[in-house]
């Protein structure tokens, strides 16, 4: 149980997959700008890595290794479709802002990475397990970069005003470097800083060492 | 075990195996759920002509609302070129029914659609649809209409704005515009779905004594009758928008039609 218990909460700071593994750092670009997309967003990938680890987990010990990635890819395109359906019949506003990145989770590191890394090798509890740890890491980074973006960027959380903008007549001049995709990157910089300030384990080793000053002796 | 599950014919297995269930899934998912989409992209675009008619107002109203403010509203397809409507038999012999015509799959249907070129093409959009549907609501007392809606797209920065504007019953004053599919950048030429800008629309004309087309979005305050405030820091943008009514109100757009049907 407590085995499980770590599967499911270490993907979440210890083990993020966007500030540690860096994959799914796209999607975390594209649908941050308004709050009430991104958790959506959210709520979809974590359902699509959860049952693509759970159904791959069920069948890895049948699935020959030739076509093991096209097996992997079927399943999870599967499940995004599924998904993107149910968006469709149950919250359209939604889907039309989500638009192609609802497709995009096929692509999306992620689902593939867990599937590969975790779901091929485990059983199928711990590996759903692991699909719902992954899915909140991601949705943690993705809810922290939607709220700054949506707050700073049009003064509302989830449409609810919060800082009245001058274009509606308040106070607050919206900052449009938020609403754009490279202050999604700077906050997401921001975030991986705090956390490896509390994780140092995560901070990288140099990848080379800085030779010394020129000795006395060999110089002439 | 292992070479067991590699091997050619546990590969055809589980390939066929697997193609099959998650081609059953997908097809049962769509299928049960299609009514339930058609359903709200169809109300979808009914608010959006109730938006741009200024009568839906998100705060006061709810998808709950749309269906029964929406029934005032006759669809109608209009002949682009000839300027008019399609009458009961051509609409027959061409099999379209104003509730289901899409507009946007007939543009790209080489029978049901001319390309534009050059300088007929104001509103960069390629080609045009040789029908239109129209949401008209006829006039209470005597003749004429109290709204006319028609559909409108032009490209903008990023990509082709789709919107209905509505006019009055004299065929040329604006009653209100809406979007309701555009790629603008969010926050400055996205701004076109801010209600607070398409309010300043109200009222202003669109063709001058002569009937030319006098309607500009002008940089600095859009005071004139013919005039709206562009969108700061969004020049593409707005100017896409004043090239969306330009062609749209213009010979190749509605011009023939509101001349021959409404105006008079």
């Amino acid at each position: 149980m407590s085995m499980n218990k770590t599967i499911l909460i270490k993907p979440i700071f210890a083990d993020n997959p966007i500030a540690l593994q860096i994959l799914g750092v796209c999607s975390a670009l594209a649908v941050t700008t308004s709050l009430s997309v991104t958790l959506v967003m959210c709520v979809a990938l974590t359902m699509v890595v959860a049952f693509s680890n759970l159904f791959i987990s069920m069948i890895r010990n049948h699935m020959p290794s030739s076509i093991r990635i096209i097996v992997q890819m079927t399943i999870i395109a599967s499940l995004v479709i599924l998904v993107d359906q149910f968006l469709k019949a149950f919250a359209y506003d939604i889907s039309r802002q989500l638009s192609v990145f609802v497709g995009l989770i096929i692509t999306n590191c992620i689902v593939m990475g867990r599937a590969e890394a975790f779901a091929m090798k485990n059983p199928p509890v711990p590996s759903f397990i692991d699909g719902i740890g992954n899915g909140l890491g991601y949705s943690v980074v993705l809810i922290v970069v939607g709220t700054l973006r949506e707050l700073f960027g049009s003064g509302t959380l989830l449409g609810y005003t919060i800082l009245p903008s001058v274009a509606n007549g308040g106070w607050y001049q919206p900052n449009g470097l938020m609403l754009l995709a490279p202050s999604a990157f700077f906050i997401i910089g921001f975030f991986i800083w705090i956390l490896r300030n509390k994780y140092e384990e995560q901070v990288e080793k140099d990848e080379f060492v800085m030779a010394p000053h020129t000795a006395e002796k060999g110089a002439h | 075990m292992s070479s067991n599950v590699n091997s050619v014919k546990n590969t055809l297995k589980v390939a066929f195996g697997l193609c099959a269930v998650c081609s059953i899934v997908i097809s049962s998912a769509a299928v049960i759920l299609k009514p339930m989409q058609t359903a709200n992209e169809i109300l979808d675009r009914n608010k959006n002509i109730l938006v741009a008619a200024g009568l839906f107002d998100p705060s006061v109203h709810t998808n709950a609302d749309v269906a029964g403010m929406f029934s005032e509203f006759t669809p109608r397809l209009v002949n682009l070129d000839e300027g008019r409507y399609l009458t009961d038999e051509e609409q027959q012999s061409l099999g379209l029914d104003p509730q289901t015509y899409d507009q946007q799959s007939a543009k790209n249907d080489p029978a049901m659609s001319e390309a534009l070129t050059g300088t007929d093409d104001v509103a960069s959009i390629r080609r045009r649809a040789a029908y239109a549907t129209v949401y008209v609501i006829d006039n209470e007392q005597g003749e004429g209409y109290q709204t006319v809606v028609i559909p409108v797209s032009g490209y903008g920065l990023w990509g082709i704005m789709y919107g209905y504007l509505a006019l009055e019953g004299d065929g040329n004053t604006v009653r209100g515009i809406g979007f309701y599919d555009h790629q603008e950048t969010p926050g400055l030429g996205g701004e076109i779905s801010n209600p607070r800008w398409q309010e300043q629309w109200l009222g202003k004309q669109i063709y001058n004594e002569d009937m030319d087309i006098a309607f500009r979005v002008s940089k600095g305050g859009g005071q004139g009758e013919y005039q709206v405030d562009a969108l700061a820091g969004a020049t593409l943008t707005s100017r896409g928008v004043e090239n969306m009514i330009e062609f749209w109100l213009g010979e190749r757009g509605f011009a023939p039609f509101l001349r021959n049907e409404v105006q008079s």
